[in-house]
């Protein structure tokens, strides 16, 4: 097998400091005058020999930042210096690899690759050379002829590695880049890369990953930041000092995942965070963002952890691992209960309260009912669209009555999404209904 | 073909689309913009030069000749697509580029997919007969830009919607390799449109050969103009009355539609699907036996291959890096301030070709005049509107009929498709003698020819629908045993609805279009009329009154602009929203 990286030699960790993000803003312009505000004071180092996880909830901003360091979007405001110079745009210093692997269905995996060459301006055969080396390297021998589609999603990630890495970039970013493939071929891949990268066969000199998965994030970073949402900033940072290859069952692996558990599910546990921000939060008022959680994931939720197993106690990774679930879904659902206080969750922990017990043992009928009064009593804008029903004599309210107060606190998409549950939850318990057609609440059942 | 491929590709992704660009007082604007410069180019084309004089060209009735004639009438039909694929590369990727450019590009491509093109022959004529006075090529280059003006919209529209439509990822690559524009274009943007583009190619080139032929034999005026080809010979036959050429013509026709579909286009749609993406993988790839036997055959392979090379060498030539304005002039030219001098400059232009539009056919006619073209207007919607009733009713129950068998639908989808290819104006002539012979009224019985042609969009579309419509619920409705009209109105209609609005949106733009030579037709030195916009339109094109041209193409571009906004639109978003399975 080739060797991508026999010129430059890794910096001895802590070294010298490659990348640095200093203040980050952006906002992204919306209809009217004010703007977005997706990314907030964020500030970053990486430095020579690390791997860094940034970890938090979707919307946090996390592929924001990634597609800034990239150098494929501007910031609005701070500064990010690669190896002590301004980042101007794309480089061939830094690489990219993508969730959804980004691979040009009309080229073979050798095109592809070759592709990443363009810029370079080299020779043909220099071209080629190189990436059979790239190929060779990430394992794909034997397949340099095949179009993506003939591939697996295992093997079109390894194209999308090979292709980054036949340019020797020095950095490499990568956006959930294993969340698109099984548990089996993900683990492969996680495995191979780091054996590769503990060998010192890669070019690089660190990689920086933006993950959904706490355990992959312990697995293979040294660091793990974690970002909060609206705005997007960094909330903590845990160092991970466990040697390769780590064992998940290793104890202080463990009391590392929780730890990170513990310091994801820190900030919902913060009441009252600053309204207008609409921070998704137990006691928050209408400009809460909603997730859109079906009732019946929820009960699902909360007849499992009222069972054998978990007796209305469940340690967080422990639930996620017997649910498969990863953070991204994981936390909505858990939030949500929190909202309508069926269970609570503390120091990484999620336990059933005693409305939770009520509604698991509780028939159809009861459960819509206690799910209604539990609406309309903690949030908000599900008792805003009940009153204003109410109130007016026709007994209905068009959508955008509800969507355009909602966009006072939030982005377009996060009031559609945050209406969505709210129209879900509100015509499982049918405390009012919606029309899709006419885009009207109402009161009237249909019969 | 077992895939529902929609005709306009625009129309199918009309819900996506709406999110960005909304139809806005702009339209005005340009619909403005686009009659201004038609009457300006009418009134240059006069001033320079008059009279006119046509060259002169003998046509012979030898059906030896028709091979001959066939080929130039083929090449017209290629120069026109090449000048629209041109025009599809940089329209429809600026378009989708720039904002501001969209902003005039959409609606543009909107009002010029809504003017007759055959109102274009009359307008542009003295032009391209100015740029060589006396000699063919201006002839020839009038043709060419009537068919290409009945080419081009669908496929730059095509190209706008592919480019918008790039996932995210792919662009951001392109972005972090650093691969330019031009070599960005051709490595991303013309691959990931190609599908679709070359789909709609097919479908413009198949409702252009009616232009064509069409185009081909006219008179403006005194002015009598034939160009050597399949649709002078005809026109040369009709006034003669001589059935045996009309036979050979309508053979040859036919040779050459099924050559270009099987030798060019075919093999185009089956190579075009290697460029799809996951998420536009069709169940049963198109096929072709003559891309089989070129890729398999090792002389065309040596053949093709130093063409591919030289292409690729093309394509990936490296322009210097683009020069990174400083950031000061970057957020200045993307300003809100340059934004409404943008809007600004289009207004006025706006505004000026109004000016000049309304005195041009202001100075011939009055605001009765006006009156009477609307009211025209209404009677050939009406008729359109009747057309495509009886249309719909005679071939959505054969269409779900035939689509639901699918070795009968692959047979008769190509045979359909080659129908709407074909130009039925070569019959014109025939219908015309039989309502001569037997005093029939023309009013009535003219109308059938507007949709002879293109009744067959409704029958490949409905079948195309109906194949595709899920086994599942066929067998689901079958064990409840639904039937009969419960079965019509609940399972499969519903299921077919957007694939039947894609056939009947074609056939209605294409009857519009029909009307003009629809609505007069004529038999030897015998002329059979009926009351509408398009024998408006033709009678003004015949006594070379440009004036009257323009108001008729303007009445009629309303119109359809009207009923797209106002009838189509809102039956296809709800038909989208309503009926999509997801």
């Amino acid at each position: 097998m080739a060797d991508l990286a026999p010129t430059k030699a890794r910096g001895s960790r802590g070294a010298e400091t490659l990348l640095e993000v200093k203040g980050i803003r952006q906002t992204y312009p919306r209809g009217n005058a004010d703007h977005l505000l997706v990314l907030e004071g964020v500030n970053l180092e990486l430095k020579a020999g690390e791997i860094v996880g940034l970890l938090g909830r979707s919307g946090a901003g996390k592929s924001s930042l990634l597609r800034i360091i990239a150098g494929l979007n501007r910031p609005t405001g701070g500064e990010v210096t690669w190896r002590g110079r301004p980042l101007k745009g794309p480089t061939e210093d830094i690489a990219m690899v993508f969730q959804s692997f980004a691979l040009f269905p009309w080229l073979s995996v050798l095109g592809n690759v070759e592709l990443g060459l363009e810029a370079l301006g080299l020779p043909e055969s220099e071209r080629r050379t190189r990436a059979l080396q790239a190929i060779d390297l990430i394992g794909l021998d034997g397949f340099e002829n095949a179009y993506p589609k003939e591939l697996s999603g295992g093997m079109r990630q390894r194209v999308g590695f090979a292709r980054a890495m036949v340019v020797q970039p020095e950095l490499l970013l990568m956006d959930e880049p294993f969340s698109a493939l099984d548990v089996l071929t993900a683990e492969t891949l996680r495995t191979d890369l780091i054996d590769l990268w503990m060998e010192g066969r890669l070019p690089l000199r660190s990689i920086l990953m933006v993950s959904h998965n706490i355990e992959e994030a312990v697995l293979m970073c040294d660091r793990i930041i974690i970002f909060a949402a609206n705005p997007g900033r960094v909330a903590a940072e845990i160092r991970i000092n466990l040697k390769h290859p780590r064992s998940r069952d290793d104890a202080r692996f463990r009391a590392l995942v929780d730890e990170v558990y513990i310091r994801l599910t820190k900030p919902f546990e913060q009441a009252g965070t600053k309204p207008g921000q609409g921070a998704a939060t137990v006691a928050g008022g209408i400009g809460m963002i909603l997730p859109d959680v079906s009732p019946n994931a929820m009960a699902g939720m909360l007849e499992t952890l009222a069972g054998d197993q978990f007796k209305g106690k469940a340690d967080l990774p422990e639930l996620a691992d017997e649910l498969t679930m990863e953070i991204d879904e994981l936390f909505p659902l858990t939030e949500t209960l929190q909202l309508f206080g069926f269970a609570e969750v503390a120091e990484g922990d999620i336990r059933l309260t005693d409305a939770g017990r009520h509604f698991v043992v509780s028939d159809v009928d009861q459960r819509k009912l206690i799910f209604g009064e539990r609406l309309l009593a903690r949030a908000p804008i599900a008792s805003l669209i009940r009153r204003v029903l109410d109130e007016r004599p026709t007994h209905r309210a068009p959508y955008r009555r509800f969507s355009e107060e909602l966009e006072d606190f939030m982005s377009e998409e996060a009031a559609d999404e945050t209406l969505s549950a709210v129209v879900t939850w509100g015509r499982y318990a049918e405390v009012f209904a919606y029309d899709e057609q006419s885009q009207n609440f109402s009161l009237e059942n249909p019969e | 073909m077992a895939t529902f491929r929609p005709t306009l590709t625009g129309f199918a992704d009309l819900k996506n689309l709406s999110r960005r660009y909304r139809p806005n007082v702009f339209d005005i604007v340009i619909f403005a913009l686009v009659f201004g410069a038609l009457a300006l180019i009418a009134i240059g084309g006069r001033q320079t030069l008059k009279p006119l004089t046509a060259p002169n060209v003998f046509i012979s009735l030898d059906p030896w000749v028709l091979p001959n004639y066939a080929l130039r009438t083929m090449l017209r039909m290629f120069a026109a697509m090449g000048l629209s694929l041109l025009c599809t590369f940089v329209f429809g990727a600026w378009a989708a580029k720039s904002r501001r450019a969209e902003m005039v590009i959409v609606p543009f491509i909107d009002v010029m997919q809504s003017v007759p093109p055959l109102a274009f022959l009359p307008l542009t004529l003295v032009f391209f007969l100015g740029l060589a006075p006396g000699q063919i090529i201006g002839a020839e280059l009038a043709s060419i830009f009537l068919v290409f003006t009945s080419q081009a919209w669908n496929m730059v529209f095509s190209m706008y919607h592919s480019c918008r439509t790039i996932p995210r990822d792919l662009k951001d690559l392109s972005d972090s390799m650093r691969l330019g524009a031009w070599r960005r274009f051709w490595a991303l943007e013309a691959p990931y449109g190609a599908p679709s583009l070359i789909w709609n190619a097919m479908m413009s080139m198949s409702g252009s050969w009616f232009f064509v032929v069409a185009s081909e034999a006219f008179s403006v005026g005194n002015t009598n103009i034939a160009l050597p080809g399949v649709g002078s010979y005809v026109a040369l036959a009709v006034e003669k009355h001589n059935f045996g050429a009309i036979g050979w013509a309508v053979l040859t026709m036919l040779l050459v539609i099924l050559a270009t579909d099987q030798l060019v286009f075919r093999p185009l749609v089956a190579w075009s699907e290697k460029f799809k993406v996951d998420s536009q993988q069709s169940d049963e790839p198109a096929t072709s036996w003559v891309l089989n036997l070129l890729q398999r055959a090792e002389l065309s392979r040596r053949l093709f291959r130093p063409v591919g090379r030289v292409l690729a060498s093309l394509a990936s030539i490296r322009f210097g890096r683009p020069i990174e304005a400083p950031a000061a002039v970057r957020n200045a030219l993307s300003s809100r301030t340059v934004d409404w001098a943008w809007y600004g400059l289009l207004t006025v232009a706006g505004a000026v070709s109004l000016w000049r539009a309304v005195t041009f056919i202001g100075g011939a006619v009055g605001w009765p005049e006006v009156g009477w073209a609307a009211w025209l207007g209404a009677i050939t919607l009406f008729r359109v509107f009747i057309l495509v009733l009886i249309a719909s009713v005679i071939w959505v129950p054969i269409g779900v009929w035939i689509g639901l068998r699918p070795r009968l639908a692959a047979a008769v989808q190509p045979i359909a498709q080659i129908l709407a290819a074909f130009p039925v104006n070569l019959f014109f002539g025939v219908v015309v003698a039989g309502i001569v012979a037997f005093h029939l009224v023309p009013d009535i019985w003219l109308s059938p020819l507007m949709i002879l042609g293109t009744q067959w969009y409704i029958l490949f579309n409905v079948v195309a629908g109906a194949s595709i419509f899920p086994g599942d619920l066929l067998e689901a409705a079958a064990s409840l045993r639904v039937k009969g009209w419960a079965w019509w109105r609940k399972v499969i209609l519903p299921g077919i609805f957007p694939a039947y609005v894609t056939g009947a949106i074609t056939a209605v733009g294409g009857s519009w279009n029909a009307s003009v030579l629809a609505e007069v037709a004529v038999w030897g030195q015998t002329k059979v009329e009926a009351h509408g916009l398009g024998a408006y339109i033709a009678d003004a094109s015949a006594k070379d009154d440009l004036h009257r041209v323009l108001l008729g193409s303007v009445v009629m571009a309303v119109y359809v602009v009207l009923f797209n906004r106002l009838f189509w639109e809102p039956v296809f978003a709800w038909g989208a929203k309503r009926l999509r399975a997801e």
